[in-house]
Order: structure tokens, then sequence, then C-alpha cells
């Protein structure tokens, strides 16, 4: 048995009401006919994809597959470069987020997101929690110091931080400023949180904290993970996307597409044969 | 991790709500106030577009009177300079015209090959603690203010150059283009230092591969590459060296003369005379000149002369250096 | 000639040529301090000019390059700080963008002098300001404004994407990312640049022999039409203008140590800023 199918294994036995869910699901993104170019060169072909509410969504492939173009799509991040086009559409709340009439603010502050590399701001461990709150206008101390706790409580980091929230979040490890950095995310309570492979610069144990904070988070949140490991995906997704050359080759339940997969690109994918 | 029940505040809850009529929702500011201060900062971008049109206007509108009165071609073909004569005023300038051209070549002539084997030691040749040595000495060398520089050829340079060729008075063109080689040099070195860094290692390499040696590859891969930016720091090395006042000012002599010489029958420029250039000419004349005058309107005209020439040499500066970029980035 | 001895040659004409550079710098300041060092003193630095200024000191020159300095300063920072926030956060690439480069790079290079005959003509006669400090000011504003906004561009550039991400992931508008992300990290840099601005504003000359310098005035300057003395000028009338050139040769000599000090000095000043908030934002 391989790795991966292990921790399918593992991760049904975790959270076995999940499992049971996921047919019923009901979607938070839904994706249509998205297509994402830049310049000439074309990232995203022909998208059609529903994101479920809750849970985590793991999306898988080969770098350049257009995996996290396709991520920072959700919260129109990928528009800052400034030569990017899109043509289709992606449903949130009934909205089509690409309508001029949408306000990046707003969508933003409930879509979060993750980096790849953590990027904390060059503050204060509670400046860079208070950050969100205050620029949305929460001015009270009082209310500022509660939910820098909460945020902190809610990404692991508060008992490793509480005596030195004044000091600079440039101090901290690697680990704990990607956690940092989840705490920054939920002090704005997001309704979706977006990761770019949040585990890719850390060291293993590190990963194994964010990972067992993801189990936690996708209680209150849903999230979508890009992911180039695909044992994390195995661990820790409900639903797993597989892109390749900027398409969704296969999109299931992730024990589906690990142990069972449909398309024969897949299964080489994830059995190592390329990528 | 805490769970929603718990008492949460006003603001929280009111972030927590995500629906259609909030994501559509205009805000002042996201919306008006952002788009506000984009165009505040759009306004402070353009200010030099609108600087510069406006110094172009104003050259040419207090040169206007004098263009029209007296004509371009007298100020660029002429040599008799009275303009505040009351009869038989002259407005020729042509000898303004080459004193800043001599000076400037002058100085050229020797801040070329200093700047450019310089900046071929620093960025080639130089172990890592002389270039650490070298690069601030040229940082120094470009910050020294030029009224000190023009000061130091008076009282120093001028009596030299009047011993060594047996001059009464030793503020001549050469004495100018002395003092503004090291104007010019810094221009030169950190431009040519900049674009022979561009060249990328493997064209060294490849060379080196070949079994050229150190100064073979400088010579054939890594100089011709960088030769269209050398060529921009020389460029700019001139508009430097032709725009500059206080120095020419205080080591040229600001003789109104045609600084020519015959040799062996034909007339060549003379270094050993004192010019004056068209820079020194409107700093002496233009505190005491008569606003509104002739004689005003035409130091204007002698400043749009400038302005056209740092203007042209400046714009082929730019062509080269983008070439240069090009080159390096298409290959 | 064998391939060693051309190259021994070679690089020893660039090395000759090198040294040059650093014998050029030496004899510079060794003809300046040799001779300035003995007139420097106290009452040097704070006595104005006595006796048709063939004995006292600079004391009114030093204030009037002050106030000049920080005048310019005080105009041309805010304005190219301004612009290069526009041409690094907000504008997109193309024609606009194109023509604003272009204009800023002329600028740069338009000769001191021109400027000066360009403030003469818009600010002292057509706006009527008159010759003295504030005209002398924007004058030179605009003469440093290019190298401002290069330099605060620089500043801007150097400030990591991921700031800029990470404030609008998190819902920040534009303008509340630069304020709050970009702006402080990049501040030390633009610092660094007015510094360099301000030094190159005290020791210009040319612009300001036409916009307000004064050869001589008993009083410091009380108000912004108020002309001026400045150290840079102040030399070029010892050195070229004064009737006994001979007898105010040391305080000429003084006052170029004194001008060149200052130069110096600020631009060590910069650098050392910019060292200190790199090592520091390194940590932070």
């Amino acid at each position: 048995m391989t790795a991966f199918q292990t921790a399918v294994k593992e991760n049904k036995k975790k959270s076995p009401v999940v499992q049971e869910n996921i047919n019923k699901e009901e979607s938070i993104f839904s994706a249509k006919g998205l297509n994402l170019w830049y310049g000439n060169d074309q990232a995203l072909k022909d998208i059609n994809l529903d994101i479920r509410k809750n849970g985590v969504t793991a999306i898988i492939g080969p770098s350049g597959c257009g995996k996290s173009t396709f991520l920072k799509t959700l919260n129109r991040m990928v528009e800052l470069v400034p030569i990017v086009k899109t043509s289709g559409a992606i449903d949130y709340h009934g909205v089509n987020i690409f309508d001029p009439s949408v306000n990046l603010v707003e969508l933003r502050s409930s879509v979060g997101m993750v980096f790849q590399k953590p990027n904390p701001f060059p503050k204060s461990i509670f400046d860079n929690v208070a950050f969100g709150p205050r620029v949305h206008g929460v001015k009270k101390k009082a209310e500022l110091k509660e939910i820098v706790e909460k945020s902190l409580r809610g990404s692991g980091l508060w008992d490793e931080v509480k005596d030195r929230l004044g000091e600079s979040a440039m101090g901290l490890s690697g680990g704990q400023q990607q956690r940092l950095c989840i705490a920054r995310c939920l002090a704005v309570e997001p309704e979706v949180i977006l990761m770019d492979e949040p585990t890719s610069a850390l060291d293993p144990k590190s990963t194994l904290k964010v990972e067992e904070l993801i189990q936690e988070l996708k209680k209150d949140y849903s999230i979508v993970i890009v992911t180039h490991n695909m044992q994390q995906a195995a661990r820790i997704s409900d639903k797993t996307a597989f892109f390749l050359n900027g398409e969704v080759v296969e999109y299931d339940n992730t024990d589906t597409i690990f142990s069972n997969p449909q398309d024969k690109r897949t299964e080489d994918y994830i059995t190592g044969r390329f990528g | 991790m805490s769970s929603h029940a718990e008492k949460q505040s006003e603001d929280i809850k009111q972030m927590k709500v995500v629906n259609k009529e909030k994501l559509t929702q205009k805000s002042f500011k996201a919306n008006t106030l952002d788009f506000l201060i984009e165009k505040m900062f759009f306004v402070f971008g353009s200010i030099a577009v609108f600087v510069l049109l406006l110094l172009l206007y104003f050259l040419v509108r207090e040169g206007s009177s004098a263009l029209q009165e007296v004509g371009i071609l007298t100020y660029l073909t002429e040599t008799r300079w009275y303009p505040s004569s009351p009869q038989g005023a002259g407005y020729g300038a042509l000898q303004f015209i080459v004193g800043s051209i001599m000076v400037t070549i002058g100085a050229l002539v020797i801040a070329i090959p200093w700047g450019i084997f310089t900046a071929i030691f620093i960025a080639e040749i130089a172990p890592k603690r002389v270039r650490e040595i070298l690069k601030p000495v040229v940082e120094v060398l470009a910050i020294f203010p030029s009224v000190v520089l023009g000061f130091i050829a008076l009282v120093i340079l001028s009596p030299i150059v009047a011993n060594v060729f047996d001059l009464s008075n030793g503020r001549t063109a050469l004495t100018a283009s002395l003092i503004l080689s090291v104007m010019a040099l810094p221009t030169i070195v950190s431009i040519a230092e900049d674009s022979l860094r561009s060249v990328p290692k493997d064209y060294r390499e490849a060379a080196y591969a070949l079994g050229a040696s150190r100064w073979e590859t400088i010579k054939i891969v890594t100089f011709p590459a960088a030769k269209s930016g050398i060529l921009a720091g020389v460029m700019l090395g001139f508009g430097r060296a032709v725009g500059e006042t206080m120095t020419v000012l205080m080591a040229a002599g600001n003789a109104i003369s045609m600084p020519m010489t015959e040799f062996m029958g034909i007339t060549v420029p003379n270094f050993l005379a004192s010019v004056r250039t068209l820079t020194a000419n409107i700093a002496i004349e233009g505190s005491d000149v008569s606003w509104g005058s002739l004689h005003y309107s035409s130091l204007f005209v002698l400043a749009l002369i400038l302005f056209v020439i740092t203007f042209v040499v400046n714009l082929i500066a730019d062509l080269l250096i983008s070439r240069q970029r090009r080159k390096l980035t298409n290959e | 000639m064998s391939k060693q001895m051309s190259q021994r040659l070679w690089f020893g004409i660039c090395g000759f040529f090198a040294s040059m550079t650093i014998v050029a710098l030496l004899f510079l300041l060794f003809s300046i301090v040799k001779e300035g060092a003995s007139v420097i003193s106290w009452s040097f630095i704070t006595e104005p000019p006595r006796r048709n200024m063939t004995e006292g000191g600079i004391w009114p020159a030093l204030v009037g390059t002050f106030y000049v300095a920080s005048l310019t300063v005080l105009i041309s920072v805010p304005i190219g700080i301004g612009a290069a926030i526009y041409l690094n956060e907000y504008a997109k690439q193309g024609p606009v963008v194109r023509v604003i480069r272009m204009s800023i790079r002329n600028l740069a290079g338009v000769p001191s002098i021109v400027y000066g005959l360009f403030g003469l003509a818009i600010f002292a006669s057509t706006l009527r300001l008159g010759v003295g400090l504030i005209t002398a000011a924007i004058t030179l504003a605009i003469m440093v404004l290019p190298w401002i906004i290069t330099a605060s561009e620089e500043a801007l550039k150097a400030v990591p994407n991921s700031f800029r991400e990470g404030g609008l992931a998190l819902g920040a508008t534009k303008w509340q990312t630069i304020r709050n992300n970009v702006l402080p990290s990049a501040i030390p840099g633009m610092a660094t640049g007015s510094i360099l601005g301000l030094a190159r504003a005290a020791g210009e000359t040319a612009p300001i022999i036409l916009t307000g310098a004064a050869y001589f005035s008993r009083n410091l300057p009380s108000s912004l039409n108020d002309s001026f003395m400045a150290l840079p000028y102040h030399l070029y009338i010892l050195a070229t203008q004064h009737a006994q050139a001979a007898a105010v040769r040391p305080i000429a000599y003084g006052t170029a140590l004194v001008l060149i000090m200052m130069v110096i000095l600020l631009n060590l000043s910069a650098i050392l800023l910019r060292n200190h908030y790199r090592r520091k934002n390194e940590m932070f």
C-alpha cells in the first residue's frame, strides 16, 4: 500500500461525518467556462468547477498547470499581474466575481488568502493580526485585543507568542510566521480561506502543525488549498481537483481520486509517473 | 478553536455576513476615495511633463522677441556680441557655442579613456577590496560642488597651465577642459560600469571555455556587448560637461572672442585661448540684464540652444541604453 | 607579444587610470584641506564677514545655504514622492508612463543655469515673486525633482511585493495598502534620497546666481522674498569678484573646505541611514 493510500485511509477514519456529507454538499464557488490569459498565453482553459462549502478542497497538478492561477482567481488577486485577461464566470453568493459592480474589498475580506511564502509585515505580532480589522474600521483597543487573541488562538499560536505580542513578527520561525499569516487572515473573519502551497517553505514539523490546524479550521471555514504534495492532499482534503495544462482533468472525492482515478493522466500523476 | 457562539463585537458580526448586496455594494472608502487618491497621485506623476513643457514654453516665450527681431541665424553664425550697445548692437553667439563645444570635447578626450578604463578595471579586473575603495572614490567625485572644482582650477590649475605654456593668463579652454573632465568622469564610469556588469556571465564563460584569456574576453566579448551602454555613458558625460556652469565660469577666462588660431595655414581651435561658454555667458550677464530687453531675450535664445543640445544628447543616450537592454534580454 | 604580456600590459593600463581617479580625488581634497584647515575656527563659522569680507566668518552664508536647501527639500520631496508613488504603485505600462519617464530623464539633463534663467522668467518676473529665497528654492526644487523621484522610486521598488499582496488579500484598499504596508518600508530609502537632494541643492551655485543669492548682506534673510548669502556663491564671489583677491584667498579656502565637508557629511549620513535601515529591515 502506498503512502498516500495509507493517508487516505487515515483521513477516512478521522472524519467519517465529512465523508458522508460529501455528496449532498452545497457549493460556495462555481466556476463556469473560466478562461484566463497572461498576455497571449492561456493559463486556464474552460474551467467548470464547483467548490464545496466547508471542508477542504485540494488542487493538485504539476507546476505550471494553472493551479495557483486558479486559486488566485477566486479572490481576483491574479489581477495584480497587469497583463491578465479573463472570460467566463465564477459565482459566489449569486454574484459573478468578475462583475464590475463587485466590491473587491468585500470580496477579499470574505475570501482570505495564505501565501506560499510566509509574508508577515515588518510590524509587531499584534499589529500584523490587527491589520485587517484596523483597515476595516475597528478602532477600539479592547476590541482589537479581543480579535487578536481569538485569531492567534485560532491559529494555535497564542501560547507561543502571548508574552511578546509587541515584538517583530520577523523574529518568528518560518512555521510560526505562516501560522501568524493564518491568524491575520482569521482576524478578518473570512468565509473562505485560500491557501497557496502554504507548507512548501516549511520544515516537516511545522508542516504537520499547519496541517493539523487546517483540520481544525475546516469546521468553520471553507478551505481551498493548492499543493504539490500529494500525500498532503490525501491527508487533509475532502475533495481533490487535478489540473493539467490549464484544464481540470478530474475532480472528485479525495479518496476516489487517489484510490480509483477515472482518468489515465490522473493515475500517472498520482503514482508519480510524471510531474 | 473558538466556537462562534461566543459573544462577538458588532464590527465582527458585520464583517462575517456575506451576501450579494454586500459584495456589490459601493463603498466610499473602496471606490470613491481610492479613485480620488489615485487621481491625485496621477497629478503628482504628471508634474514632470508639466514642468518640462513649462520650461520649454518660457524659454521660447522669453526668447521670442530676440528670435523675431534678430533671427536665429545671427546667433548661430555671427561672432559679434554687443547685446546692450545702443548703436551697432551685435548678437553673434557663435563664439560661445564654439567655446562650449571646445571645452566639452577637450574634457571628453581626457574623460573617455580615463572613465572607460577605470570602469573596466572596477567591473572586470579589480579584486573586491580594491573595488570597494574605488566605488566610493568615484561617488565622492560625483558630489564635489562644481564651484569648489572651479576654485581649484582657478587657484591651482591655471597657474600651472600659465607656467607650462608660458602664458600671461592661465585661464584657458585647456584649464576648463582639465577640470571638466573630472566632472564628466563619474557619469561615464558609473554608466559604463553598469553596462559592463549587465553582460551575462555565460558570455564570459563561453569565451573562457574557448581558451581566451581574461583580457581577450573583455576585448572580444564583454566590451562589445556593453558598447551601447558605454556610449550612453559618454553621451551623458557630454551632457553634463556642456551644461556645466561654475567650473568653466571660473576656469575658462570668459573672453568674448573666437578662440581660433592659425596653424600651418589652417584655422584651428586654440585651447590656450581664453573662452566663454554659453553657460558662463548666461551666468555673467543674467543677473544684471534688464528684464524684457532684447539682451534679456537673447540670453533665453542661448538657453534654448543649450536646451536643444542637451535634449538631443540625452535622447541619444536614452536610445542607446534601451538598445543595450534589448540586446541583452533578447539574445 | 605573448598573450600573457599583452594581458598584463592592458590590465596595467586599466589599473593606471583607476588609480588616477584616486589621485585626482586626493589632490582635490588635499589642496583644499591644506590651505583651508588653518582658517576654520569656531568664530569663522559663527561670525559674519567683516571689513569688506577680508576678515570674519561665513555665518550668514551658512545660514542662507541652510535656509534655501531646506526650503528646496520641503518643496521637492512631497512632490517627488507623490510622483514616485504614482509611477511605481498606480501607473500601468503605456504611452502615458513612457512620456512621464522621458520627461523626468530630460529634466535631469537640463543644465542648471537654464533652470536659473527659467526660474528668473517664471517666478521672479512673471509671478512677481522677485529674486530671493523662495524663487531660488522653487527653482532648485524643480532642478532636484528628477533625482528625488528616481530615488523614491528605487525605495518603493525595494519593498517586497508580498507586503502589497498581503495587504490587498486582507481586503485593504489600494491606498490603505500603500500607506500601511509599502510606505513605512520605503521611507528610509526616500529619506536617503532627500538628503542627497539636500546636498545637491546646498552645493549648487549657477541657478541661485540668477534667482536670489546676494553678494553681501549684513542681515540674515527674514522673509521668503529676501535675497540671501549662500556658501557656494560666497566662494565664487571671493574667488573671482573680489577686488582684493589675494587678501580674501584664505577665507575662500576656508569656505571651500566647509562646503565640501558639508556635502560629504550629508552624503555620508544618507549612506549610513540607508545601511542602518537595511540592516534593521533584514531583522525586522
